[in-house]
């Protein structure tokens, strides 16, 4: 018996103008593993994960959830779907508080009259849920959940996106360049945190330019070329060499790893 | 077949000629221009609105130009070279700045056009080839005698509140001004100046804009100097519709006497209330209108506009309007002022 | 390598972070002076520089020009002269904090009320339907410039530019440049100065447009810190690509913004009406960049997302202390402009000065 793919898409087509990002482009996820895409620039890596997180709509080709076809008309549709993105910008607002920026466009209401008729914001609820998530994915060094998001550090401020991400994602969770602007230690925490969140059931799906740390969290590798998905390696099958070279056409992959 | 071209030709060509040579009979018709300061001060609407008047009875073609605001000078600037490239036979101006103006309208005059300044004179007055205006002085000694013959022996005790236009102290507030304090019995220091003077009956000078809002704030900071302001000089009537409303809001509207210059409908209504108690009033109409008359003839005839008998300019005529006339100073009631008024 | 199941291993290069530095940043401790302590303290609280600033400068101009100055009379007449600059400069911070800026609220503000005031006094309307339709147009002009700035895509100085003339052209054509008089708007419309009334208390007098300017500035407050829609205008000027990211309909917020900004200049018309007496087209020429001046001395930063919408109330209080005290003191009208301007480039140095903070 298989287990069935959390997220797919088939065939997916977009083109801008007289360039072709994506030429029938399939994919697949499964459910709790981390599936890193890497690719070269120009590859199209980046326009897949915009057309399944909602960011673009492809000219043609299905994308299914859960096995249900779904057509994503905005990112906010993707995110309603429980699909989160943590973007290599991180979406954060800087002068807004951790909190605030953990509840941004989701914010919480007081409950009852305060909350239906005066709109007040539940904050003391929302810094609860927020240090509260932060704790558990061992964010701990973050003192003071009030303060500005643009005071904390790089490796920091990636953690609080990555928390967003895992609080509301209900069914998968997007990272772009997680560990690019990072340093060694920074990104230690983030890998960390990447296995905390699979830990809990989550599945993720992982782009990056980093192949020691996609080779460490990765369970499988989807390789982007040309417009398309050129193969899925395992990364304890294949060596670093070997995925940089097939990303970048120097050899083909062989035939049990190729896909259609 | 070519002797009809031929024929169609010459009759199209003497047709063409014909027509060539009527145009210019209606190119004599004479073109003026009006520059205003700005659209919004009724002033120079009503102005604009005489000058419509009388062109259109005279067949005279005008074309109007405004500033945006008080002191926008470049605008009336390129108004002047406008005026100079469509060929017009004469200008009236209210300049916005009297000294920086005068190149422009040398230029025009050196292009033959007759300049004659409205209300305004320029600095110095013969920049202009004529000079038709509110004798401004005048307009303030009027309201100052007035003033001073009302409070009678109590003028040696007054207490003067001078609520003027702007901090550049431009020419008709300057006239005004000193023309009231003359008016009233006070020695002017440099009677191109204000503010100069140190007679201790006066609490202090601000500034209003010319408007409403000014004079509100202008009263209420002067009071605040000294509450027992009894005398109030103002620019003109909305600066003195404002100037009563802080007076109410203190509580002092009894029994101060509050004048203006302007003569605007609005601000005659107000004398014949009570509110503003004497108010020199002009005549921009009269101005505007005499003005178009003044540029018929010159382009007619060539004969230039005289300025009135011992004066540099042309007196437009003030007149003291109010319903409590003093001896000595010749006045109107609201009534009549209500009858001659503008706006 | 290592098998599936496996914990997380660390590359070979990182073995060596068990003996690292696990300290995330040290710092030499230097002794704080006082300067330092009073930079961290304002960094913390910016909304305290335009206070302190008004306390002394009460304080100042109460030794300098004396008790004319410091009266509760005196101190309450400055709240009425503020209160039209300060409602439009609620308006004002709104837009700034969005990241834009708003040319137009002044001559908004004044169509507004020649309709009101026309509306009223000539046609004869009921007064609250003519004060219902002025803070309409208010609430449409913004939402025009709203509109501009989004849809458009226009940058909102050159929109509000553009809106400013138009408003001030549409303002003298209803108009005519003819002012409403006071007298005539007792005998129609008397609602019309509603807001010139005034009570007394002790020696003060406050009027009911000094009243209004906190009000709105108390419901702005709420709006701004308590509801969600006041996080998203603050994120939506702090990064709007972030903003838009994170969920937010960041053009459909700034028409809000804008449509609200214009609504509070058409409730600053009918107060304008009370202030001044008559319905005046020709007043309040300077509103807008007063109301600009206001905001910025009030501490909220031009670049959009930051400060309180407290400090803008401050910073026109401010502005009304100058003015009042170097009057009162014999100091000339042009001095006064000039230490508004000086002021306002000071109160900016100082928004650069307590945003670095060492330690």
């Amino acid at each position: 018996m298989t287990v069935q793919p959390i997220l797919t898409a088939r065939g997916l087509v977009k083109r801008y103008g007289r360039v072709v990002a994506l030429n029938h482009a399939d994919f697949d996820l499964y459910p709790g593993e981390v599936l890193a895409v890497i690719g070269d620039n120009g590859a199209g890596k980046t326009t897949l994960i915009k057309a399944i997180s909602g960011a673009i709509r492809p000219d043609e080709g299905e994308i299914r959830l859960d096995g249900q076809k779904v057509d994503f008309r905005s990112p906010l549709e993707a995110r309603d779907a429980g699909i989160e993105t943590v973007h290599q910008t991180l979406a954060l607002s800087p002068a807004l508080s951790i909190a605030d920026n953990m509840f941004l466009g989701r914010e919480l209401r007081k409950p009852g009259f305060r909350g239906r008729w005066l709109r007040a914001l539940d904050r003391d609820k929302m810094e609860e849920v927020a240090r509260q998530k932060l704790n558990e994915l061992g964010l701990l060094t973050i003192q003071n959940i009030r303060q500005a998001v643009e005071t904390l550090s790089g490796g920091q401020r990636q953690g609080v996106a990555v928390v967003r991400a895992a609080t509301f994602g209900s069914k998968v969770i997007i990272m772009d360049e997680p560990t690019a602007a990072l340093g060694v230690k920074e990104s230690r925490k983030v890998l960390d945190l990447i296995q905390d969140v699979k830990s809990r059931g989550l599945p993720i799906v992982l782009i990056s330019h980093n192949m020691p740390h996609v080779f460490e969290v990765a369970d499988r590798i989807h390789v982007h070329r040309l417009g398309r998905r050129l193969c899925v390696i395992d990364p304890k099958k294949h060596t670093m060499s070997d995925a940089v070279a097939y990303m970048t056409g120097a050899m083909e992959p062989p035939v049990e790893a190729a896909v259609a | 077949m070519k002797k009809t071209v031929l024929k169609a030709g010459a009759l199209a060509f003497a047709g063409a000629t014909m027509l060539a040579l009527s145009a210019p009979a209606s190119a004599q018709e004479v073109s003026a221009c009006l520059i205003t300061k700005t659209d919004i001060n009724p002033f120079f609407v009503k102005m604009k609105e005489g000058a419509s008047a009388k062109a259109e009875e005279l067949g005279v073609d005008l074309s109007t130009y405004a500033g945006k605001i008080d002191g926008d000078h470049e605008t009336q600037v390129q108004a002047i070279e406008s005026c100079i490239a469509s060929g017009a036979k004469g200008i009236l101006l209210t300049a916005s700045d009297t000294k920086a103006i005068v190149p422009a309208v040398k230029k025009a005059r050196d292009a033959g056009i007759l300049v004659i300044a409205l209300d305004t004179p320029l600095e110095p007055i013969d920049s202009a080839d004529a000079t038709f205006a509110t004798d401004n002085f005048k307009a303030g000694e009027l309201i100052g005698q007035w003033a001073a013959k009302t409070l009678g022996d109590e003028a040696a005790n007054a207490k003067i509140a001078l609520l003027d236009l702007a901090p550049s102290q431009p020419s008709v507030d300057v006239l005004r001004n000193q023309g009231f304090l003359q008016g009233f019995g006070i020695e002017l220091k440099d009677e191109k100046m204000i503010g100069d003077e140190d007679d201790p009956r006066i609490v202090g000078n601000d500034v209003t804009s010319g408007n409403e809002e000014g004079g509100r704030k202008a009263m209420e900071n002067l009071l605040q100097k000294d509450p027992d302001i009894n005398v109030v000089y103002t620019i003109n009537e909305p600066a003195a519709a404002g100037a009563y409303e802080a007076l109410k809001s203190f509580g002092k509207e009894e029994g101060v006497l509050l004048v203006s210059v302007d003569g605007g409908c609005p601000g005659v209504q107000n004398v014949k209330e009570g509110i503003i108690g004497a108010t020199s009033q002009q005549y921009p109409l009269l101005m505007a209108s005499m003005g178009i008359e003044a540029i018929k003839k010159y382009a007619d005839s060539g004969e230039l506009p005289e300025p009135s008998p011992g004066l540099d300019f042309f007196n437009t005529g003030v007149t003291l309007v109010t319903d409590q006339p003093v001896e000595g100073v010749e006045s109107i009631d609201s009534e009549e002022g209500l009858e001659r008024c503008w706006g | 390598m290592s098998d599936a199941g496996a914990a997380p291993h660390k590359q070979d290069f990182e073995e060596v972070l068990d003996r690292s530095d696990k300290s995330v940043a040290a710092f030499e401790g230097h002794e704080k002076n006082l300067m330092d302590r009073l930079q961290h303290f304002l960094h913390g609280n910016p909304t305290m520089v335009p206070v302190i600033v008004l306390a002394i400068s009460i304080i100042a101009f109460g030794f300098i020009a004396g008790d004319r100055f410091f009266s509760a009379f005196n101190l309450s007449l400055i709240m009425q002269q503020v209160s039209i600059i300060g409602i439009l400069a609620a308006a004002q911070s709104l837009v700034i904090l969005t990241a834009g800026i708003d040319l137009s609220v002044g001559a908004n503000m004044v169509l507004a009320s020649v309709i009101m005031g026309n509306l009223g006094v000539q046609l004869g309307l009921p007064a609250p339907v003519a004060i219902g339709i002025g803070f309409i147009c208010g609430a449409l002009a913004g939402a025009l410039n709203g509109f501009l700035v989004t849809k458009v895509r226009l940058p909102p100085f050159i929109v509000t530019l553009g809106t400013w003339n138009i408003f001030f052209a549409l303002n003298l054509w209803l108009s005519g440049a003819q002012s409403i008089r006071s007298q005539d708007i007792d005998a129609q419309a008397p609602l019309l100065k509603f807001f010139g009334e005034s009570i007394n208390i002790g020696g003060a007098q406050f009027t009911f447009g000094s009243m209004l300017m906190v009000l709105i500035f108390a419901v702005l407050w709420y709006v701004l810190n308590r509801t969600a829609w006041g996080r998203h205008v603050y994120a939506v000027g702090d990064d709007k690509d972030a903003a838009e990211l994170a969920g937010i309909r960041t053009s459909r917020t700034l028409v809000q913004v804008y449509a609200l900004a214009g609504l509070v200049c058409g409730i600053a018309a009918w107060a304008a009406i009370g202030r001044v007496g008559s319905v005046s087209p020709q007043s309040f020429q300077e509103a807008n960049l007063q109301s600009i001046t206001a905001v910025v001395i009030g501490g909220i930063s031009l670049f959009g997302g930051r400060g309180s919408i407290i400090g803008p109330l401050v910073g026109a209080l401010i502005v009304g202390v100058f003015n009042s005290g170097l009057r009162l003191a014999g100091v000339d009208v042009l001095w006064q402009v000039f230490a508004i301007g000086w002021l306002t480039i000071i109160a900016v140095a100082m928004d650069q000065w307590i945003r670095k903070v060492s330690a």
